[in-house]
This record gives structure tokens, sequence and C-alpha cells, in this order.
């Protein structure tokens, strides 16, 4: 076996920091509603999709930038956020059976934009999707770039609102203990609603960047679910930095496996990363 | 003058009677229901649509022309999700419960592998379209309409190299990257093997599982490698992902190859120009010269379009599709009935005429010649580029 070049080791690592960033942008809205409202939303990544299909329409037909496309798309994901979350609430649905009801509206996004758009390949055609920088052999894509820094941002933006605002002291307060918190006059369900709906509106923001970097078919929903799983597991429960940091662990690891091994045995990275961590991690019972 | 028009009226009343008796006598019998499922939704749901709107055009013109054995006929369609497990159920329901008369594969070779079990269990000729792997169909009543021949591991990849011995450049060093997708995997790895025998040196080979996200690390690996040839064992959209990582890292290979790459998004990539892949059928002489081509063509045009599919040429998907109901047809009239051992025992013996050119079942596991040639894309369109006697007017291999 020979040795990668630099060059290759830190093109590759570079490609799991802006892959990885997008695994921590959509595990953050998923973290979130796992954590705090006790809701797996496997309809976070069919919310996603249809955001990114979204912005593939009003910018290849319509004209409109990709990134301008997010002044309607975030209002629009937050309201989505908010009806689920309101559905959810009102039929008092547990954990397990959020899991199994949200799996029914990613099935029937993936129908309904399968129907809109068939099933077959779209790819956005956008300004930015060509431009890169280059800093000595290094590539950086714009896409990428703009990926990797809205994840970052939003990260750091929740991370600050849950740590430094009321509304994130209720909100933890919440997921810690409802009754108590509720009894100190935390309203749970406007607390809920607003967080779905933030949740929503970041799924469409990651829709955004999904279009910017990727070709779209409704099925590749799914190909992304095992590994943002994996990030939000590693990243912790409810954390708005965790996922992000996992991401980027992930993505790095299966990024250097390619570069030094083989890209086959890249996908067995995550899920031995989150084995190891639920086996070693202090404070396991 | 007279006696010679009455004559006349009395004998065109009679063709007219004649006439009107054979059609009601075909209205008066029940169709023949063909059964098939195809991949309608799922991940396979972009191709399946071509094999739908195909299927429904040469119905609609088999009926048009009097249907089969004097019979009107019907397809029964049934959405298998991209499932083998649901084709086998599907294909089970059509025979014992649906009873249709005659069978039509689904879409892909894991769903054809698992139909072809039940048409087996019930004896039924099975004829697909898209069936990769012919080593693993061993069943003596299945016609396959994908001509690859019985080793296309060995036969495709020469048929490649062949091309590229006789370009202006041909290549020293080949880098084999690859899905682990089975019916392009076992021909990345006979490519592998081909590649050594006739002298090229591999600097690279690396496999990757079907759906993988990030193509980044591959890319850069390529472009350390600077292949002469780069081999990619693709399905679907992973060649295009692959071509965009590469000029994310600007580099564009020289000379570059995908297995079944999705036919439209790569013609109309900027970045694929110069790609190869293989071929049956595009839309340019001869292959627009065999019989009923020309219409096809038109239909399929008005038909895919009306459907949504944004690449609406006829290439290897659809003319496949098209075979395997002229395969199917053809053993019907050939037979002269439905029974499904005097239809396979014919298409045997007789093979069948085909917008592919004449095919034949009579090698091992049913297959006959190895019909792949090898296409390019060239200015956004596919066209075939060798052997020459098969190239577009004026096409020739291009390298950069």
């Amino acid at each position: 076996m020979t040795f990668p070049s630099a060059t290759l080791l830190a093109q590759s690592a570079l490609s799991g920091v802006f892959i990885g960033s997008l695994y921590g942008l959509l595990g953050l809205g998923l973290g979130l509603t796992w954590g705090l409202l006790h809701v797996i939303n496997l309809a976070h990544f069919a919310f996603a999709f249809l955001a990114a299909y979204l912005c593939y329409q009003l910018a290849s037909v319509g004209g409109v930038d990709p990134l301008a496309t997010l002044a309607l798309i975030v209002p629009l994901f937050f309201a989505l956020g908010v009806a689920m979350q309101w559905l959810l609430a009102r039929f008092a649905v547990s954990p397990l059976h959020s899991l199994l009801a949200t799996f029914g509206i990613t099935a029937i996004i993936e129908a309904a934009i399968q129907r809109a758009w068939t099933a077959d390949f779209r790819k956005l055609e956008s300004a930015y999707a060509g431009q890169k920088f280059r800093i000595g052999e290094l590539f950086l894509p714009l896409p990428e770039l703009i990926t990797f820094a809205l994840a970052v941002a939003l990260t750091f933006a929740i991370w600050a609102t849950m740590r430094y605002t009321n509304i994130g002291r209720a909100l933890r307060a919440l997921a810690e203990d409802a009754p108590i918190a509720a009894a100190f006059g935390v309203n749970r369900r406007a607390h809920a609603l607003v967080l779905a709906g933030v949740c929503g509106a970041l799924a469409g923001i990651a829709g955004v960047c999904l279009a910017l970097t990727f070709t779209l078919t409704p099925s590749q929903i799914y190909a992304w679910v095992g590994v943002v799983f994996a990030a939000v597991m590693l990243g912790g429960l409810g954390s708005a930095l965790g996922p992000l940091a996992a991401g980027v662990v992930i993505g790095v690891s299966e990024a250097l496996t390619m570069a030094f091994a083989s890209p086959s045995w890249a996908p067995i990275v995550s899920f031995t990363l989150l084995i190891a961590l639920l086996l070693l991690r202090p404070g396991r019972s | 003058m007279n006696k010679a028009f009455h004559a006349l009226r009395a004998l065109g009343a009679a063709c007219a009677l004649a006439a009107a008796f054979t059609a009601s006598a075909q209205s008066a019998q029940p169709p023949i229901r063909i059964g098939s499922t195809l991949a309608l939704t799922g991940p396979l749901a972009a191709t399946s649509l071509v094999h739908k709107v195909v299927g429904e055009i040469y119905v609609d013109q088999l009926n048009q022309r009097g249907g089969l054995l004097g019979r009107k006929v019907e397809w029964i369609v049934k959405d298998d999700q991209s499932k083998p497990d649901l084709a086998r159920t599907l294909y089970e329901q059509l025979i014992t419960t649906d009873k249709v008369d005659l069978l039509m594969g689904p879409y892909a070779t894991g769903a054809i592998l698992s139909a072809m079990g039940v048409a087996q269990r019930y004896n039924k000729v099975l004829v697909h379209h898209t069936f990769g792997i012919p080593s693993m169909a061993k069943y003596d009543m299945h016609f396959p309409a994908w001509s690859l021949g019985p080793e296309p591991a060995t036969t495709v990849p020469n048929t490649v190299f062949d091309a590229l011995a006789a370009s202006a450049k041909p290549p020293k060093t080949i880098a084999v990257v690859t899905s682990k997708f089975p019916s392009v995997h076992f021909m990345s790895l006979g490519a592998r093997e081909v590649a050594k025998k006739r002298g090229l040196a591999e600097v690279l080979f690396l496999e990757w599982d079907f759906g993988n996200l990030d193509y980044g690390p591959i890319a850069a690996r390529i472009k350390d490698a600077k292949p002469d040839f780069l081999w990619v064992g693709a399905i679907g959209l992973e060649g295009n992902q692959l071509l965009e990582a590469l000029h994310k890292i600007d580099y564009t290979p020289q000379e570059h190859f995908y297995m079944y790459p999705a036919p439209g998004p790569m013609s109309k990539s900027p970045l694929a120009n110069n790609a190869l892949s293989m071929t049956v059928f595009e839309e340019h002489p001869p292959f627009t010269n065999a019989p009923g081509a020309a219409e096809f063509i038109k239909l399929y045009h008005e038909r895919a379009a009306k459907a949504g599919i944004p690449d609406t040429s006829v290439e290897v998907q659809a003319a496949a599709s098209y075979t395997a109901w002229q395969i199917l047809e053809a053993g019907v009239r050939g037979a002269g009935s439905l029974d499904d051992k005097a239809i396979a025992a014919y298409l045997k013996k007789n093979g069948a005429s085909t917008i592919q050119g004449k095919l034949r079942f009579d090698g091992a596991n049913n297959y006959g010649d190895d019909l792949m040639r090898v296409k390019q894309v060239q200015n956004g369109h596919w066209v075939t580029v060798y052997p020459k006697e098969f190239a577009a007017p004026g096409a020739s291999l291009r390298v950069q």
C-alpha cells in the first residue's frame, strides 16, 4: 500500500468537513426535536428534500437566486414544522409512535414530490455551481462553502439562543422536567410549537444546501437517514453544537478512510464510531 | 356493365360482412392479458417510467394492428416499488389471481431474477428487457432483450478497449473505480482482467457502496493517480456525481467510460463531454433503418414528453424495452398460440427480428451475441462511435 500524498489527504479531509457540515445541519433540527420535544422526526428529511425541490423549481423555472429562495422557504417550513407539531401534540403521540407517524408523513411527501417533479433526476444549475476558490493545491467549491458557513452560523445561533435567552432556558427546562417547568409558568405547548417551527425552518435551509450541492431524486430522502441519525446520537440529543461536531468527525473519518483504504469501508466508520461511543462514553449505565 | 356493377357491389358487401364478422369475433373474444410489474415508485422509478411509456406505445401499436391471434391485448402493470421481494409476490399474484396469459419482465436485474423464479415455478415464458448478469439466468424459458451476450464481463470491456486501441491516443494506464451494485461490479472486475491481459497498467482500483454520498475523496484519488483511461463502474447518477466531484478539484479525466449512466443527465452535463458508454440503439442510422424504428422514435418523443420524462430520446433503455415486446410478439405469432412451451420453442429455434437487429437465444443461458457498441457524448448528445459500421454519420471516437 502506498501512502497517499499530502494534497490528496488534505483535499479528502476538506471534502469530509463539507459533507460533515451538511450531516450536522440536517442533524441540528432532528436532534433538537428528539431531545427537547421527544419527537423522533423522520419527516425532517422529507421536509429538507421538499425544500430542495422548491428551491430547484423557484431557481430553475422562476429564475430566482437559490439563496433568495430562503425568504420563502424559511417561513413556509416554519409553518409546516408548527403544523406537524400541533398534529402530533393533538393526538399525544409517544416518541416511538412519532417515529412511525413521521415515517408515514415522509412517504406521503416522497409520493407528492414524485408526482410533482417525477422520479427523474433534477439538477439545479446555479451561478454558484461552478465557482471554487483555490488555496495552493486545494480547491474549495462555493456551494460547499455556503453549506459549511450556514451550518456553523446556525449551529452557534441556536446554541447561543438555547444558552442565553429565556426561551432557550424554558425549552431546556421543559425537556428536563415538563411539570416543574409548567409550574414555573412555562407554556409547554407554545414553546414546543416555536421549537418545531424553528426545526422545520432548519430543514428548509438544509434543503437549499442540498439543492445547491446534489442532484435530486425523491428516493434519496432515505440515503441520509442512517448517517445523520448517527451524527445526532454521537452529538447528543437536544444538543446544538453536538450534531455539527459529530457530523464533521464522521465526514472526515469517512473521507480519510476513502483516501487511505477503500471507499466501500467508509459507511462502516460512522456506525463503528457510534457503537464505540455508546459503549465507552462516561456515565453509561 | 350493369352485371359487372352488381357483381362488384355483391363482392363489396361480402367483404364488409366478413370484416364486420371478424371485428365482432375479435371483440367477442376476451383480450389476451399480459402481466408485469415495474418500479413505478422507489429508487428505480425514474428509469422504470421509460419502460412504462414504451410498453403502452407497443400495446397500442399491437392493438392497432389487430392484436395477437385475433384478440385485443391488455397490459396489466403493477408497482413493485423497486423491491425484488415485492416483485416476486406480484408475479405470483399475476399468474394465480389475475390469471394473465403471458408475462413481461419487470425493470432491473434484482426484480427480474425474482420474476424468473416465479415464471420457472409455473412454466411461463419470461421475456425481459434489463437483466444485467447473464450467468445468473438459468431458466430455459427466459428471453433477454438486453443483448449483452453470455460473457459480458469479457466481451464488453474488450469492445471498449478495441475502440480505444483504434483511437488516435490509445491509453497505457487505467483506473477502475466501481460501485458495488451487482450488475456493474462484475463488469468492472472483468474490465480489470481484460485490461491486464491487454497490457494496460492499473494505477488505481476503488470500490464504493451503492448510495455513497461523498465522491470528493474518490475524485481526489483519481486525480492523484492520473490514469490515461478511467473506467467507472457506475449506475444511474453515480457517474454524474463523480464527474461533479472531479470538476470541483479541477480535474478532467482524459478518456472516461461509464457502465450504466443515467443517459439524459450525463449527455446534458457539460462535464461529460467525450464520456463513453455502451449502447444497443441510438437515434441515428444505421439503428434508425430498422423496420418500425422511425415510428417508435416519433411516438416515444411525444409520449415521453407527455409523461414528464426530461430526456425524450430513444437509447438503450427504451430500445431494450421495445425489443422485449417485439420478442414476445414474435414468439406468440410464431407459435400461433399462447402455449408457453410452444412460444419458447419457437423463439429458441427462430430468434426474433427487433429494432436491435436479429436476436438469437440459442447460446449459453439463452443469450445470443453481445450487441453492445461504444457510444460517446459529443456536443450534448450520445452518438455511437465504435465499431465503424454502427457509428453515427460522420462520428468517430474523440480523445482529449
